[in-house]
């Protein structure tokens, strides 16, 4: 049995109740972090365990941490980035409704390893009614003493508050999540300096996905060579995968990393294959933002070794032949699927996304979901496809944040891979499918 | 909500809740709490945010009003203008689109009569298209206030919509509530 971090109890009926989730071990970790462990001690077992941020930028958690300024005489904090929005993801939704005192626990025992007194979880706004149970679940923390002043009597303290967002995918980013935080419009900020030294209200401020902060407990309590222990080469532990499409049983998979991603869609124990017996086209492996790949790479390397679901296996080949393990978003498609109109759904929604800072994304994204439109209709020229190359390579890396490379990542690789689509779409002036 | 000479005010009830957000950000970041607040105010205030609204707003956080419109204008979730009493939001980004939210959002288009961004006649219903709801696991899907309805088909968005016009749904409620 492959090991559960995440999903191990989530079946359990009220999990999301204090006693419930005491009762299956819940809250040992702040015993054990408090009572046992110096802050530092649990930032050493967060490094040992290898662990990368869960939100798709996979940086290593331990290190982010050790950027903190220490001695810093103002207030730390800690933000949990509960703004999923990233499309094919909804793994984190999945966390806060069921399970939403493992991410607590987790925000208890990061906070202590930061010196963080205040801590925050952004939420995005659609999920209110997540952020309403989480509330309920805090306010039991509360009463339970595990949260407040002096924290079991170690002097610890720590208010934990939620912050719902109204609608902004850009607010995933970190340093517009914690303008957004502040009041503010969502506008990524210029980094340097980074929120380990300029953060929220310009104090030294971590921000972790809900993924990972959920995993900090598990690692407290069965300390980070254990979890390095799970996975592959420098993919340690479980990953939670979010798979949506045309496959049998779209839903949440909690993975030991290094599983074949043949494995992953096929066999009954996770996707169960593809729908209605169709065939395998392309995969969005880690959610919108990552390039697409054609069935035979995303199953096999260009090298011919099996795909793995890994952030080196899923890597290999560069973006030529290759793609990231992202969010976890695993969007499947089938033979029916029309590569060009997916890709006009991403496109619009990067539009739609762009905050408008940075001319390049601002006007990029505009540009190719219009000419994408004008390829779907039958209006498309063999120019368009070059021209949507072109723009996609100079939105790419000339952006405050990230956003313009994701919008145009998808662009590039979807005709990278798939060029005879687009090109069908024009020479039969429609869409073929 | 009272209003008097146009001027909105909150309850006393509602009032509360709004000090009781303030004070979960530090002395002196009153302004943070414009988000959670600008969503209590929309569901005081039909479901839209009127400038007196957001003036209303900007006096509550000792804040400029200009501090409060280009956030109002920023966040998809504000409306700028008079919805419907039932605000049905579709989704329709790449995973609900490849599970048939198009044939969704025609099938409410022609049982309501209107495109996405219009509002009923009536008053009733407004449409409108959003982006991704991460739910797509569950696809297609609808938000309705804070309801997410998925794994939708025809016949649900039948009997979704009979309901919703025998019980008069409203989609603004307070979300703290």
């Amino acid at each position: 049995m492959a090991t559960k971090i995440l999903l191990n109890n989530i079946e359990v009926p009220g999990l999301a109740d204090f006693q419930v989730y005491r009762k299956l071990g819940g809250y040992t970790a702040v015993e054990k972090a408090l009572k046992t462990l110096t802050p530092d001690d649990v930032t050493e077992e967060v490094k040992k365990s290898g662990l990368k941020g869960r939100g798709g930028a996979g940086f290593p958690t331990g290190m982010k941490w050790s950027f903190i300024d220490k001695k810093s005489e103002k207030a730390k904090y800690l933000v949990c980035n509960y703004d999923e929005s990233e499309p094919g993801t909804f793994k984190d939704r999945h966390i806060g409704q069921l399970n939403p005192h493992q991410l607590i626990e987790g925000m208890i025992v990061g906070s202590y390893a930061l010196g963080a007194t205040t801590a925050y979880i952004y939420i995005r706004g659609e999920l209110f009614y997540v952020l309403r149970i989480i509330e309920k679940a805090i306010a039991e923390a509360y009463q339970n003493g595990f949260l407040g002043e002096n924290i079991l009597g170690s002097g610890y303290s720590l208010n934990l508050y939620c912050h719902p967002g109204a609608g902004a995918y850009i607010c995933g980013e970190e340093t517009a999540l914690l303008e957004s935080l502040e009041g503010k419009r969502g506008n990524p900020r210029i980094k340097p300096p980074f929120p380990a030294i300029v953060g929220l209200y310009g104090s030294p401020t971590v921000v972790n996905n809900v993924e990972t902060i959920a995993t900090l407990p598990w690692i407290v309590n069965n300390g980070g060579e254990s979890y390095a222990a799970i996975g592959v080469g420098n993919s340690k532990g479980t990953k939670l995968i979010s798979a949506c499409g045309h496959i049998n049983k779209p839903g949440i998979y909690e993975i030991e990393l290094g599983l074949p991603v043949e494995e992953f869609i096929f066999s009954d124990e996770y996707c169960g294959g593809i729908r209605n017996g169709n065939k395998l086209k392309a995969v969005v492996a880690g959610g919108s933002s990552v390039p697409i790949l054609p069935a035979d790479l995303i199953l096999k390397t260009a090298a011919g070794e099996p795909r793995l679901m890994s952030y080196e296996s899923l890597a290999e080949g560069g973006f030529q032949t290759g793609t990231m393990l992202g969010s976890g978003g695993f969007i499947v498609m089938d033979h029916t699927a029309c590569i060009v109109k997916n890709l006009l759904t991403f496109a619009r929604f990067y539009r739609h996304e762009s905050c408008g800072q940075c001319s390049p994304c601002r006007e990029g994204t505009s540009w190719m979901e219009k000419i994408l439109m004008r390829i779907e209709g039958g209006q498309g020229t063999m120019k368009d496809i070059d021209l949507l190359v072109d723009i996609a390579k100079h939105v790419e890396g000339n952006t405050i944040c990230p956003l313009g490379d994701a919008a145009a990542w998808p662009v590039a690789s979807a005709i990278r891979h798939f060029r005879e689509e687009f090109e069908e779409h024009v020479k039969l002036q429609k869409c073929p499918f | 909500m009272q209003e008097k000479n146009n001027i909105p005010e909150f309850n006393r009830e509602t009032l509360d809740l709004v000090d009781q957000i303030i004070k979960r950000y530090p002395a002196g970041r009153q302004k943070s709490a414009l988000l959670p607040v600008l969503h209590i105010a929309q569901s005081e205030n039909s479901g839209w945010l009127s400038p007196e609204m957001m003036d209303y707003v900007a006096s509550l956080l000792d804040i400029q009003p200009i501090e409060v419109y280009e956030v109002a204008s920023f966040y998809s979730m504000y409306n700028l203008k008079p919805v419907g009493n039932c605000v049905i939001e579709v989704c329709h980004t790449g995973p609900c689109w490849l599970n048939g939210a198009e044939k969704i959002i025609a099938h409410f288009e022609a049982r309501l009569g209107i495109k996405p961004g219009e509002t009923t006649a009536d008053g009733k219903f407004t449409l409108k298209t959003v982006e991704c709801l991460a739910a797509c696991g569950n696809a297609p899907v609808i938000q309705v206030g804070q309801e997410y309805h998925e794994n939708l088909t025809a016949e649900k968005v039948d009997n979704l919509l009979e309901q919703w016009k025998r019980e008069n749904k409203v989609s603004h409620t307070n979300p703290y509530l």
